[in-house]
């Protein structure tokens, strides 16, 4: 079966493209891309682009699936059905399952779901010590042959600077980046917030923006000393950005991603949306993550790290919880919200303000993630996966959780109006999501 | 006259005309705490739950004195352990207790947010008793109270408040409170224990005691927790205690008619010199039966009652 994707404007980074083109995908690879009307249509089904925005599928690095352990947050079939919705063909997904993806077992049995219900690939990230406790290394080699793409204790931080070292010369000898969740957990204490001005009008406890950026600075530091490629999670504060920075122009492997909450929202939002919230907050436990939203100073660098390049990806760091985590008091909430179904819209905000290009923002979604992680797709290449993202970038909609396909709902999002999204998500050939 | 609104869950959302109300309501109420019989039937068949997630003495028994001065029913729960290690959730508290049909609930929570939390899901009126270390409304309220009674005006006056400022929801609320009311706030401590966040409200912050009660006319100390030894927010108590002490030779940098307060319970010798608790410038006890008359206050204008 051949599908052309006839009459679209292809945006491939990869390639440099960015114009109109025919897509042709035959044995759920690309077959062909060329100039309008040169692909005959004949004898093909066509999908009709016109208006629309083509681009190799969308990559989110960093998801939480929760499955084994939490299948009552997410499973792989509904959090692979949200990525396809949201216009991603491929989510790599953190090892703090339950267990700990810490040996080939757990990657195998993650790639063996995938495999039955799966609306995207799954890209198991292994753990980088056992029950990402900190302290003993896993088996890299084993999690790589099992399948794993990368390494990290995501969730935590590897506190012991030697074990650190030690995880980044190691992976390297199977070619494995670490992927570093920056935090000082001494630093953080039982922070609950973003430490500033609305911690401490809230009285909540407050993670200050150095808590991260000690962190980014000691994992980059090591990187070099063990000549190891790191990626730095989920980056939220201009402190980062600046290291990060300084780093890429002293010519070290290190890449990083921030998600779209970071560059969308500030810790304003704990205290709710509106005038009234200063006055009356509302405590919103949607606002609740780890690292903390941050303030506007951090936000407009993450934006600005964005323009520049200094950041490398957008990632969601969709993190599933349910009400049972998230309908208590502020304090005992946990930390997380989720973002497949909304990463794209509220990225797409950065295009239509002029923040990025659509270019930059495909390469930030799909090109990097896919080099970063060594992963088939991030390009539409003759040969590539026929994995494809169809967007219209100016169709308007409104975030509603209620229609999510993820089985949570922790979403501060809810009610936005936002303006573009993916239309149709193409996965090897075969379409998994369509819009009405 | 009422105060049109169901919560009191801070004073950061409070009108000026608001606080006045519940001032001079409370003003007019002290008379009944010194009758013979000290009970009016104003709230007769209305049902009071007070809900102490942490404990407490003085306010849960100065909201008690005040609702059954009022002829209130009181029901007390006093929950051991935070509803999270106890099992049932905040909301299913919030649930059972609508059940039951209370037409006032204050509450008391180690959570920042726990009232605004349970004010949103609940019919009645709900109470901050103090939550977290965001607010604690009725303490600020009487703090004003006494604080009017001894200056005659709430406006243009220097209040000074000294001591663990991070922690203190007492300060939070003083600080909305007195900033309506016209006057200037002062918040002293050592920096470990001063938030520059608050600065955004309007108060003044400083880590000399000294500036702050200079021409002061109210000192406001707070309590040291004591459990906060050892997580280093400050070296020793005997240093905290020489650096931020009020004692006869520091109470005498601010004006000569200074008041001096504290909300209790004192750590007599750390925060505060006995000679300066006992002084005749402590409202100290004032300040206490101060708060039966500005819970009677609120609970009245909150239910509707004349």
């Amino acid at each position: 079966m051949s599908l052309l994707i006839a009459g679209g404007v292809v945006v491939d980074p990869a390639q440099g493209l960015e114009e109109p083109r025919d897509l042709l995908l035959e044995h759920g690879r690309v077959a062909a891309l060329e100039p309008p009307g040169v692909i005959p249509r004949e004898g093909r089904r066509v999908i009709d682009a016109t208006g629309l925005f083509v681009c190799p599928g969308l990559i989110d690095m960093h998801v939480h699936l929760r499955e084994p352990g939490e299948e009552y947050k997410e499973t792989i079939a509904s959090g692979t059905l949200a990525a396809a919705r949201g216009g991603f063909t491929g989510v790599a997904c953190m090892p703090n399952t339950r267990p700990v993806n810490d040996q080939a077992t757990v990657t195998r049995f993650i790639l063996e779901q995938a495999a039955k219900s799966g609306r995207a690939r799954v890209y198991p990230v292994g753990a980088i010590t056992l029950g990402s406790k900190g302290e003993a290394l896993c088996e890299y080699g084993e999690l790589k042959a099992a399948g794993c793409v990368a390494l990290s204790d995501d969730g935590r931080p590897v506190m012991n600077s030697l074990v650190m070292r030690r995880a980044l010369e190691y992976a390297r000898t199977f070619d494995l980046p670490v992927i570093s969740h920056a935090e000082d957990l001494e630093l953080r204490a039982d922070g609950v917030m973003h430490e500033g001005e609305v911690a401490h009008r809230l009285g909540l406890k407050g993670i200050p923006a150095a808590a991260e950026e000690v962190m980014v600075y000691r994992d980059i530091r090591l990187a070099r000393l063990a000549g190891a490629r790191l990626h730095l999670a989920h980056l939220s504060t201009a402190g980062s950005a600046a290291i990060v920075r300084e780093a890429k122009m002293a010519g070290l492997a290190v890449t990083c991603e921030t998600a779209p909450h970071y560059f969308t929202l500030t810790d304003e939002a704990v205290a709710g949306q509106g005038p009234e919230a200063l006055v009356r907050p509302v405590f919103d436990t949607h606002a609740k993550v780890n690292p903390p939203l941050r303030s506007r100073f951090d936000r407009e660098a993450i934006l600005a790290g964005l323009a520049d390049g200094t950041i490398d990806v957008i990632a969601s760091d969709h993190a599933p919880h349910s009400v049972l985590e998230k309908d208590v008091e502020f304090n005992a909430a946990a930390f997380g919200l989720i973002g497949l179904e909304t990463s794209l819209g509220l990225s797409l905000r950065l295009v239509h303000e002029g923040v990025i290009s659509l270019s930059r923002l495909v390469a930030l979604m799909s090109t990097n993630p896919a080099r970063i992680l060594g992963l088939p797709g991030g390009t539409l290449a003759v040969g590539a996966p026929g994995d494809v993202t169809i967007i219209d970038l100016y169709r308007p909609w409104t975030v509603d959780v209620n229609l999510f396909a993820s089985k949570s709902r922790n979403c501060p999002f809810h009610g936005w109006l936002l303006k573009g999204k993916a239309v149709t998500t193409i996965l090897g050939g075969e379409v998994v999501w369509q819009e009405e | 006259m009422r105060l049109k609104r169901k919560d009191l869950v801070g004073l950061a959302d409070l009108a000026p005309e608001e606080i006045t109300l519940i001032l001079d309501t409370a003003a007019s109420l002290k008379e009944i705490s010194a009758r013979p019989i000290k009970k009016v039937p104003t709230l007769r068949g209305k049902t009071v739950v007070t809900l102490f997630y942490e404990p407490s003495t003085r306010t849960r028994m100065s909201f008690e004195i005040a609702a059954k001065r009022l002829s209130a029913d009181t029901v007390n729960l006093t929950v051991a352990a935070s509803s999270a290690v106890k099992g049932e959730t905040l909301a299913d508290t919030a649930a059972n207790l609508e059940a039951m049909a209370p037409d006032l609930l204050i509450i008391r929570h180690q959570a920042s947010g726990a009232p605004h939390f349970l004010a949103r899901r609940l019919a009645c009126g709900v109470i901050n008793a103090g939550d977290g270390t965001h607010e604690h409304p009725t303490q600020a309220l009487l703090d004003m109270l006494t604080v009017r009674e001894a200056k005659g005006t709430l406006s243009g006056l220097k209040v000074a408040i000294v001591g663990d400022i991070l922690h203190s929801r007492v300060a939070r609320s003083n600080v909305h409170g007195f900033l309506k009311m016209g006057s200037e706030v002062w918040l002293a401590g050592p920096a470990t224990m001063l938030p520059a966040g608050l600065a955004a409200l309007g108060a003044r912050l400083t880590t000399s005691m000294r500036e702050a009660l200079s021409g002061a006319d109210v000192v406001m100390m707070l309590r040291l927790q004591l459990e906060r030894m050892g997580q280093h927010f400050f070296s020793t108590l005997r240093e905290y205690s020489r650096t931020y002490g009020l004692n006869p030779e520091t109470l005498a940098w601010a004006k000569e008619d200074a008041i001096v307060m504290h909300p209790g319970p004192l750590n007599r010798g750390v925060e505060i010199d006995p000679a300066v608790a006992d002084g005749p410038r402590a409202v100290i006890l004032e300040q206490v039966a101060n708060g039966v008359a500005v819970r009677m206050a609120v609970l009245l204008l909150l239910s509707g009652g004349e």
